[in-house]
């Protein structure tokens, strides 16, 4: 199609020996759908007005502890590590919500599975790419709040890496939402997809709540209360923001139970979403 | 061994969101492209085309029948790493730009890293947008998409590749380019099954065509079996500025245009104006059976069809 008529024409197609495919591995396949997932929400100015926003919540955390007397330390991580909590949420929602629905709108996704990728290897390289777009995000906010905890302390102290904890528990708090956005997005529109995630994380924070209030209730209400407990995201067993503000430390056992927990709960949520989305047709 | 085998492959749909009713967009379909050949799809719009392309995508699944590419079920992976697919109106990541793009479905599409370089090059110059490479795509016009589009059809050198609606979007220039590219395609070896109303465009490239309408095909054969017959006319030209009696005694409608005279006739007249040619010392030029456009075998075919589900009703 090139406009100069005189010039040769390169051969469309190379011979056998020019060319040897490789059978590209599915890990590949799926590294590769990550890494454009990654790019994609890289080159979103959304993105970046939400991480501003986050980093000036952070920064303005310092002067909410400036007037907070005593106790500029414990508002400063309050504050810092909610804006950092909430804002990965809203931005897992916003990205998570259109990665499948927007790609069968658009057709982007026609070309991809007309190549030798399968329907799961697209949800799995979806996933770990918006995952890993949220865990760079965090990176760089928990540097903002490392920098407002040090602008207010002036030094490090041995305790303030239990951040680090809570800042894990965050991430973990990501790969749930994710999966969910995902499964939601693989099914629904983008809309909606927003208002299934968004309820199930505030529903999720108080599933200790909700949990208590099965233990209370009787009958039939139990039984659904129960149910609806265990199947929403425990999200309130990830929030230990306030105890690390007040360096109280975090057992290992909820470490290692939580971070079970998550991994089970995104397995469930993925497989959902590629069970569903391998037998869906792409109108 | 045939490029494409169809084997009563049938999509039906369900519509509606309380009650679901079905829809019937491809009845089975039985249709074999050989290989090596370009091959035309052709249909009004609504006809099943697209359908019946996304069926041999796998990007909807089939009510029934099954289908068989290059020799091997149309589901086996394998499949797809040898078959280059350019959707209708097809929009691609727009964040990307033109070589990133590419870049990205030779990965996908398993070319190795040394030679992925090299092809993306390749196909950038051949798809005239190697000056706009580092352009995101969010910026290109539609006829650049449509460019960017045939280009990773064809990028990891598939052995078969299916358009759909490739003309569309493109200037006439343009046009006469993809038609240039899918003459060199076949050429090379490359199987081409390309979608299209435009009949002209098949009318100049395809080997064989298919006519479908309303799900259901309606013909198929090579292009000049689907013209050949039917007139049973021949069109004559000869150098005149005007037309002798004795012609005219023969009760044919001429057409004069500069020095030369046209004439169509029935084919029991060709003697007799030959003839007459001869008598008068008038310079035959050419003396051509007149075939049936590619169009009035394709508005036959749908008219027919019309009838035929008329008169069911």
């Amino acid at each position: 199609m090139s406009r100069s008529c005189a010039a040769p024409r390169p051969r469309l197609v190379l011979r056998y020996e020019d060319v040897r495919y490789e059978e590209g591995s599915m890990r590949t396949r799926i590294a590769y759908i990550a890494s454009n997932t990654f790019r994609e929400a890289v080159r979103d100015r959304v993105l970046y007005n939400l991480i501003a926003f986050a980093l000036l919540l952070s920064g303005a955390a310092i002067l909410v502890g400036q007037i907070s007397i005593e106790i500029e330390k414990l508002v400063v991580i309050n504050l810092g590590l909610t804006a950092v909590s909430l804002f990965g949420i809203v931005i897992a929602i916003f990205i998570g919500i259109g990665l499948v629905s927007k790609e069968i709108e658009k057709r982007t996704l026609y070309t991809v599975l007309s190549r030798p990728v399968r329907r799961w290897e697209f949800i799995v390289g979806k996933f770990f790419g918006l995952a890993g777009t949220l865990i760079v995000n965090t990176f760089f906010m928990a540097i903002g709040v490392f920098g407002a905890l040090f602008y207010v302390s002036h030094k490090f102290v041995r305790a303030d890496a239990l951040i680090f904890v809570a800042l894990y528990f965050i991430v973990l708090e990501f790969v749930i939402i994710c999966s969910l956005t995902l499964l939601f997005s693989s099914f629904s529109s983008p809309l909606l997809s927003a208002v299934f995630a968004f309820s199930l994380f505030v529903i999720g924070s108080f599933a200790e709540d909700l949990r208590n209030f099965a233990g209370m209730a009787h009958g039939f209400s139990r039984w659904l209360a129960t149910g609806a407990a265990y199947l929403v995201p425990n999200f309130s067993a990830f929030n230990v923001i306030t105890s690390i503000a007040h360096e109280q430390p975090v057992a290992g056992q909820l470490i290692l139970q939580n971070t079970l927990y998550a991994l089970f709960y995104a397995t469930m949520a993925l497989s959902g979403a590629v069970l569903i989305f391998e037998r869906r047709d792409l109108k | 061994m045939p490029a494409i085998e169809i084997l009563g492959l049938e999509k039906t749909y369900s519509i509606g969101f309380w009650r679901k009713r079905p829809k019937c967009a491809l009845r089975p379909l039985h249709l074999t492209v050989e290989d090596g050949e370009i091959f035309g799809f052709l249909g009004p719009n609504g006809a099943g085309k697209t359908t019946t392309l996304k069926l041999l995508m796998g990007l909807v699944f089939p009510s029934a029948g099954s289908a068989r590419i290059l020799g091997r079920d149309w589901t086996d992976p394998q499949v797809k790493a040898q078959i280059g697919f350019l959707p209708e109106q097809s929009y691609f990541y727009d964040y990307l730009t033109a070589h990133e793009l590419l870049e990205y479905y030779g990965q996908l599409s398993g070319v190795p890293a040394k030679q992925r370089k090299h092809r993306v090059g390749q196909v950038l110059d051949q798809v005239g947008l190697r000056d706009v490479q580092g352009v995101q795509l969010r910026k290109f016009s539609k006829g650049m998409l449509q460019r960017v589009g045939i280009g990773q059809a064809i990028l990891h050198n598939p052995k078969l590749v299916f358009f759909d609606e490739p003309m569309s979007g493109l200037d006439p220039m343009g046009r006469r380019e993809v038609r240039d590219l899918m003459s060199q395609l076949k050429r090379e070896g490359t199987t081409v099954f390309f979608s299209t109303h435009i009949l002209s465009d098949a009318e100049t490239l395809c080997d064989r065509v298919a006519v479908i309408h309303k799900g259901e095909l309606r013909g198929v054969g090579a292009v000049e079996e689907l013209t050949s017959s039917v007139q049973g006319k021949v069109e004559v030209i000869w150098h005149a500025t005007q037309v002798p009696a004795s012609i005219k005694a023969l009760s044919v409608e001429c057409h004069v245009t500069g020095d030369r005279v046209r004439a169509i006739i029935d084919e029991n007249q060709q003697d007799a104006i030959i003839d007459a040619l001869r008598r008068e010392r008038l310079r035959l030029i050419a003396i051509t059976p007149v075939r049936t456009s590619l169009e009035a075998y394709f508005v036959e075919k749908l008219r027919r069809a019309e009838t035929t589900a008329g008169s069911a009703l």
